[in-house]
């Protein structure tokens, strides 16, 4: 039958089977949580085009999938972040508000637009104590899950989160989270390769910093974490 | 405030690409929230409304430092006794205010957003001469109330990371109403008592200052603003209120803790109880 009715149940699927046909394509992301905040470690070759950046002071964004789109929403993040700081006060601005926008205008474009994003996003708040942290995922057709400890996202996700349900336990010292999600980052198919840190991008919401929480490691401070 | 107003959309407005300035998001998408576009009052009508005073800044070895005094005035009466006139605009720079405070502070609260707002979305920092003009054009846009009565004339002043060598990596920007912006060596100072301030630091300014040599001088520039001018507030002692010091160097912006300004403000008016016109400069 080359045309006719196609059931919104058969749209749905193929828009989402789409989006994660291009998620799956590329390298994996990791948020989790560590003693004094949340740590991002990414497999990201580039120095220049971040997965991982600030929103606001106590707030990030890490994404996978389509740069231009990630990108897009991660722009708008930041202006809605800094509009909402600008017209009230700094500590207006939480990760939940960001989770809710981000899964309005996700779910619109996955209807509406003639291709979904292919992108997963995870909003990450940190809190005053460990108790506040807060992990926001959200896929392609903005769905939002609230998340404990960790999120993996992107091509292997599944490898990545089996190995940190395996050994991920709260209150880890910033070391001993990167060494393990650099493990966890390193399984693929099976296979163990070596991630040296010129291959990573990795970030840190540190809450004993003032004010604004979100800091990049740098590939000197990488490799001294790493070695020890 | 609802970012909703096309139902499930985000206007266009936050999807804009390359602008990376929060003040022309601002005018594209919420121009009621820009300081300069607010409804005019009636032509004619000046406003009576709290004014601060007095900011001096001074270059030294390792960077620059600027202190501000603590009044405001309103009319002839004191408006608030422990205002803070100097502020934090990023990591490496800083900006005190004289003229309108209400406005002023709102400018400064625009600047500091502008330049995180920058540096978030482009990811790198502005550079310190797009800084000072980035300030620039926000007091531009303030001219239709400066011209009722309600100017607002900042003092800029940086670490300028991309600089030779520390000792002229210090910088100072000074601006007029219009927006013109100009760049000061060694020393300057805004408001009602800048011109005694000014004079004090032609006389006490060395090129071979230390961080610790400039505070002072910047805390013997404003008590000489605060003997002639009376807008502008001394130190008072009775209350434990100082100046408010800050200085930016190659580790980043500092406030001095009020300790530490206490003991040098202690020791300059001590010195002055023997001699209070301060420390005199050789004849030649």
């Amino acid at each position: 039958m080359p045309f006719g009715y196609v059931s919104p149940e058969q749209v749905m699927k193929d828009r989402a089977d789409y989006a994660r046909k291009g998620i799956a394509r590329g390298r994996s992301v990791l948020v989790t949580t560590y003693v004094d905040g949340i740590l991002f470690v990414a497999e990201n070759p580039s120095s220049a085009l971040h997965k991982v950046s600030e929103i606001y002071d106590r707030i990030a964004f890490a994404a996978v999938g389509k740069y231009n789109e990630f990108e897009n929403l991660r722009q708008a993040g930041v202006r809605i972040a800094d509009l909402r700081g600008y017209s009230y006060d700094r500590t207006d601005v939480t990760g939940r508000m960001l989770a809710n926008t981000y899964a309005q205008v996700l779910g619109t474009i996955f209807t509406t637009e003639s291709k979904p994003y292919e992108v997963e996003i995870t909003v990450a708040e940190v809190g005053e104590t460990a108790v506040g942290d807060q992990l926001y995922r959200l896929t392609y057709d903005g769905s939002v899950a609230d998340e404990q400890s960790y999120v993996a996202m992107g091509g292997n996700a599944e490898a990545v989160s089996s190995r940190m349900q395996q050994d991920h336990r709260d209150g880890m010292a910033l070391g001993e989270a990167l060494a393990l999600g650099v493990a966890a980052l390193s399984t693929a198919d099976g296979e163990q390769r070596t991630l040296t840190a010129a291959q990573l991008e990795v970030a840190v919401l540190d809450r004993q910093r003032p004010r604004r929480k979100f800091r990049r490691l740098l590939d000197a401070q990488l490799e001294q974490l790493l070695s020890s | 405030m609802d970012v909703f107003a096309e139902g499930g959309k985000l206007p266009n407005a936050f999807f804009a690409p390359a602008s990376s300035s929060f003040t022309d998001f601002l005018a594209a998408h919420r121009p009621d929230l820009l300081p300069g576009k607010r409804a005019q009052a009636t032509e004619g009508l000046t406003i009576e409304a709290p004014h601060g005073t007095t900011i001096v800044a001074v270059t030294h070895q390792s960077g620059v430092v600027m202190a501000g005094d603590r009044r405001a005035t309103m009319g002839n009466v004191i408006a608030q006794r422990d205002m803070e006139k100097v502020f934090q605009a990023d990591e490496y720079s800083c900006v005190g205010i004289a003229g309108s405070a209400g406005i002023a502070i709102e400018l400064v609260r625009l600047f500091q957003v502008e330049l995180e707002h920058y540096e978030k979305i482009e990811g790198t920092t502005l550079s310190l001469d797009g800084k000072a003009n980035r300030l620039s054009m926000l007091i531009r846009n303030n001219l239709a109330m400066a011209m009722q009565g309600l100017a607002v004339v900042p003092l800029f002043a940086g670490y300028d990371v991309d600089g030779d060598e520390p000792a002229t990596a210090g910088r100072i920007f000074s601006y007029d109403v219009t927006g013109g912006r100009y760049e000061e060596h060694s020393f300057h100072s805004v408001g009602s008592g800048s011109v005694f301030a000014r004079g004090a630091l032609k006389k006490l300014y060395r090129d071979d200052f230390s961080e610790a040599d400039a505070v002072t001088a910047c805390i013997q520039a404003l008590y000489d603003a605060a003997d002639d001018d009376s807008a502008t507030g001394g130190p008072d002692l009775t209350r434990r209120i100082y100046p408010v010091v800050t200085s930016v160097t190659v580790d980043g912006f500092r406030r001095l803790p009020d300790n530490e300004v206490e003991q040098s403000t202690q020791q300059v008016v001590d010195d002055r109880m023997t001699q209070p016109g301060g420390p005199i400069a050789p004849l030649r």
